[in-house]
């Protein structure tokens, strides 16, 4: 098998690999069967390297690197676990079970859920970070969808799909820090938004139970963010 | 083979749903059983938590005062002490109450909704029920007071995932389930 | 078009008219002491002076740096504005705390003896420590008039730039000087000047991060006030350099003043063909724009500050790519600090060797500071970089008021850290303040006395940057919440040694994975209080007991969930 042209050559745990040019540390390490977890990003989207679990070590680097925005360079040593990652990930999903109300048991996502399984796969048995419990609403203003701010990871995959995708804009993001969270237009009811095409692509996309679509129970809750990668290829060979 | 470990499992704040799923093991607790003295329990008709208990399942979360007074009891009494289910590692359903907290809550379920004494209360509601436990404001997971040995992650934790965690603690390994529990 | 033979005819008429006018009487109007109406004590002197016949002219000016004995005025005696040699003349008085009443004895002492209970004695080491380039002007011209910046040898080192220098040459210039920005990270501005040269691009930016936003930091502010002309002229010249056409100023919408001059400064640059296109007859063009921001720290963070600039919410990027390479609207784009800039024109005017002969090995040239807190002299200062801090403090800051005891300094805002007594001899450069658990930051330098609880400061920082986190990357998001929970139960009494355990694992991990610097350096001023003044968190711990007496500790833990 003879590479491509202009293909980079580099090390990720121990193994020789290739890239294509341009092509992330995530794509590449998917291309050869090696697991980076990751929340925010997703086939199909723009990265934006917030979620912090796809951290990893890249020999010479000072710090560590976003897998899903960082581009594999010729001669590259990638490092995708070590003790030390897997401590950070495992309180970065620690940090999000803490920050809103995430009661698995209860939750429309339960056993649909990446957020759930990320937990699982990072081995979290337990939160140590105290829990914060916030007050937060949910807005069953639109007539076909649910937004549940208790459940929002603030991915933002639904602010990205809307903008990049369907092309409305309808999500954004309000707020700082602790108090961010996705609005739909000038945050107002999203049932009253004029912009919304209720596509239904945000829900799709959503990780988590915090957008769903309504009288969905069982295991027709699950979600198919599979059009998405289709439909950029489509649109971009057209 | 050594002698048989105490075993107790308590059940504070929770729904006990996860003692329903620890009988869930149906035969494969009889079979466990020869490993074990039960030596209190939901499940039997002892008053009094023993002195020294080597292994004890705690399923529920820390919601009040009567809480607090048995798990700290529990802890010094037990030398292995498990979180067994959401509730008590997470405070889970039971934790639901704390964005709004136990006053609010007290008020809506006992006095906006009911027929009693509360109906009308005025003043605090906590003090209306002067007799029970006094409620914390926030519910909260075990090892956020007590040092824990072992979680058992889930809602409830499966028979499988209860026979594997005391079947490791039978044979004197602390259970590892990370990469194996889910919550939920 | 301007030249340099009309440089110079600006500066002798403006010399002249200064000449003509007499004495000078100097109020202070930048916002430190704007803020105690040394606007009516300009009024009233202005008034006495038209009332006397004296011949003497009111002007108002920028910082003069002792903000804590504002309002500052000085007098520059007649022989003094007219001589050539500055150093030989009659030394110019200072007075502070100067009220409106003050006016009509100002004006009668201009051929008398000094106001005496006014007087402030220039010889002490707050002013003779210094040393001034960036802030050579404050204080001492107008800062809404182009013709004095020109008068104090503005403007010359641009033109010389454009006429005799190659942009290259300029770059190397600004290389050799070792000049690192002054915004905080220290990154050399030479290459980052050549790195955006570099690049690719029909379309090249250059932006001034005029962002500042540290709490107890007003360098930028104080600059933008006082000189705005010098920040303009760096600007000019690093486009010239890199090759841009088309410039930013990123200020914060907080500082009216330091927008409403830059505005004047960048009309008045305009009108004299120093800005705009083909500056000074050459074919090179600068069209400078202010965009306000809307008061989010982050925003100081340069792709945060990118997004802001077009029209998207200011949240960091990943980078690479850098700015330099893919900024504004996805071209090279070169982003300085306002400091950077105001060094950029002294260093072409007067020689990188000159510029390079000053500070330490690798820190070079001279640093801003806001000094503030416990303080005797608090207020804006400029010093040679290697300088101790024990020298700041103690000579220029006059020390700690009596009554009280030294106990650490802040540098670097909520990025950096606190240090204690034990290390005041260290030289202030980027690397030595890095080793100390701090950094050089953007020039906040708070000082700190035995009535400072250092959880407290901690856990005051770690607000500001929790409530200043942009909400994009989960650690500094949830991590900088979690720190300042537990560093409130530290303050309350109610904390035990797993807490304390927590918040070092989450300072390490947020540090180490958050998206920007924001939370990159979050924890720094809970590390470093944790290493120099450990007993005091410990004994809020152990003994609920806070040592400063700031913090009300729960008398048991269980009152805190009762």
């Amino acid at each position: 098998m003879s590479a491509a042209p202009g293909a980079k050559t580099f090390v990720i745990d121990g193994v020789d690999a290739s890239a294509t040019p341009g092509q992330t540390i995530l794509s590449a390490a998917r291309e050869h069967n090696i697991f980076i977890p990751t929340l925010c990003h997703l086939e199909g989207l723009g990265d934006v390297g917030a979620c912090r679990l796809c951290l990893v070590e890249v020999k010479g680097a000072r710090r560590l690197l976003p897998a899903c925005t960082t581009r594999v360079d010729e001669g590259m040593e990638v490092t995708t676990n070590s003790p030390r990652l897997a401590d950070y990930r495992q309180m970065t999903m620690q940090l999000l079970f803490a920050e809103r109300n995430h009661v698995c048991s209860v939750c429309v996502a339960n056993n649909h859920c990446e957020m759930q399984s990320m937990a699982t796969t990072l081995g979290m048995t337990h939160v140590e970070v105290p829990y914060r419990f916030p007050a937060l609403t949910v807005d069953a203003s639109h007539e076909r969808f649910t937004l549940d701010h208790n459940r929002c990871i603030l991915c933002t995959r639904c602010v990205r799909v809307c903008s990049e995708i369907e092309g409305a804009h309808t999500w954004d993001v309000m707020g700082r820090g602790i108090q961010s969270k996705v609005i739909t237009d000038l945050d107002q009811p999203w049932g009253t938004s004029e912009t919304c095409t209720s596509c239904g692509k945000c829900v799709q996309v959503c990780p988590t139970g915090a957008l769903f679509q309504k009288n969905r129970t069982g295991e027709r809750r699950g979600k198919d963010p599979s059009f998405l990668p289709y439909l950029r290829t489509m649109r971009e060979e057209l | 083979m050594s002698e048989k470990k105490t075993l107790a499992t308590v059940w504070l704040d929770g729904c006990s749903g996860c003692h329903m799923s620890l009988l869930d093991m149906d035969e494969r607790l009889i079979t466990l059983s020869s490993q074990f003295d039960l030596v209190y329990s939901p499940l039997v008709d002892q008053k009094i938590f023993p002195a020294h208990v080597d292994i004890t399942l705690v399923e529920g979360a820390i919601g009040n005062t009567e809480d607090l007074e048995k798990i700290h009891m529990i802890r010094e009494r037990t030398r292995i002490l498990v979180a067994l289910g959401d509730c008590a590692i997470t405070g889970n359903v039971s934790a639901l109450r704390n964005a709004c907290g136990a006053e609010a809550m007290l008020r809506r379920v006992y006095g906006e909704s009911a027929h009693g004494p509360a109906q009308n209360a005025t003043g605090k509601m906590q003090d209306i029920f002067v007799q029970l436990p006094r409620l914390f404001e926030r519910v909260q997971p075990l090892h956020d007071y007590v040092s824990i040995d072992a979680f058992v992650p889930g809602c409830p934790p499966t028979a499988d995932t209860i026979h594997f965690a005391l079947s490791e603690l039978l044979a004197g390994r602390v259970p590892d389930l990370s990469g194996v529990a889910k919550f939920g | 078009m301007m030249s340099h033979e009309e440089l110079e005819q600006t500066t002798a008429k403006v010399q002249q008219e200064q000449r003509a006018a007499g004495d000078r009487i100097n109020v202070c109007v930048a916002a430190g002491c704007l803020s105690l109406h040394s606007d009516a004590v300009q009024k009233s002197l202005t008034d006495e002076a038209k009332k006397s016949g004296a011949r003497c002219s009111v002007r108002g000016v920028g910082c003069m740096g002792l903000c804590s004995a504002g309002p500052v005025v000085s007098h520059e005696p007649a022989q003094a504005v007219a001589a050539e040699d500055k150093t030989t003349a009659q030394p110019t008085r200072l007075y502070g705390g100067v009220q409106p009443g003050h006016a009509a004895k100002i004006v009668a002492s201009l051929n008398q003896e000094p106001v005496r209970e006014l007087a402030i004695d220039t010889a002490m080491p707050f002013f003779a420590k210094q040393t001034k380039i960036v802030l050579e002007n404050s204080g001492s011209i107008n800062p809404e008039s182009i013709e004095e910046y020109i008068a104090a040898g503005g403007y010359r080192a641009l033109l010389r730039a454009l006429h005799e220098m190659t942009p290259a040459e300029v770059v190397q210039e600004i290389s050799a000087s070792g000049l690192r920005g002054r915004g905080g990270a220290g990154y050399p501005t030479g290459l980052k000047w050549a790195t955006v040269a570099r690049a690719a691009g029909a379309t090249k930016y250059v932006i001034c991060n005029a962002d500042e936003g540290d709490p107890g930091a007003f360098m930028d502010r104080s600059v933008l006030e006082s000189d705005p002309h010098r920040v303009l002229e760096g600007m000019i010249l690093a486009a010239y350099a890199v090759g841009a056409s088309q410039g930013y100023i990123y200020l914060r919408a907080e500082y009216p003043l330091a927008v409403q001059r830059l505005g004047v400064a960048i009309r008045e640059a305009k009108r004299m063909g120093l800005l705009g296109a083909e500056i000074a007859g050459t074919r090179m063009s600068l069209h400078l724009e202010i965009r306000l921001g809307a008061g989010a720290f982050v925003c100081g963070e340069e792709t945060a500050l990118i997004a802001s600039i077009e029209g998207r919410r200011g949240t960091p990027q990943p980078r690479p790519p850098y700015p330099a390479e893919s900024g504004l609207w996805n071209s090279p784009t070169l982003i300085n600090n306002v400091e950077t800039y105001a060094n950029v024109s002294p260093i072409l005017a007067r020689g990188s060797a000159w510029y390079a002969a000053q500070g330490t090995a690798k820190s070079k040239g001279t640093k801003v500071f806001a000094l503030s807190g416990k303080a005797r002299n608090t207020g804006l200062i400029e010093v040679p970089m290697g300088m101790t801090l024990r020298e700041i403090i103690f000579d220029i800051g006059g020390g700690v008021p009596a009554g009280h005891t030294f106990k650490a300094v802040q540098t670097g805002g909520p990025s950096g850290g606190c240090i204690p007594e034990s290390l005041l001899d260290i030289p202030v450069d980027y690397d030595s303040l890095m080793q100390a658990g701090s950094i050089m930051g953007s020039g906040g330098m708070i000082v700190m006395d035995d009535s400072s609880c250092m959880v407290s400061v901690a856990r005051f920082f770690m607000e500001f940057c929790m409530s200043e986190s942009c909400g994009k990357c989960v650690p500094c998001r949830a991590g900088t919440a979690q720190m300042h929970g537990l560093l409130t139960r530290i303050t309350e009494g109610v904390a035990t040694h797993r807490d304390l355990d927590l918040l070092v694992r989450l300072c390490e991990m947020v540090g180490a994975t958050s998206l920007c610097g924001l939370g990159q350096t979050a924890p720094n001023p809970v590390l470093s209080t944790l290493r120099y003044f450990k007993n005091e968190y410990l004994a809020h711990i152990e003994d609920k007991h806070c040592p400063a007496g700031v913090c009300e500790c729960a008398t048991t833990p269980a009152e805190v969930n009762a």
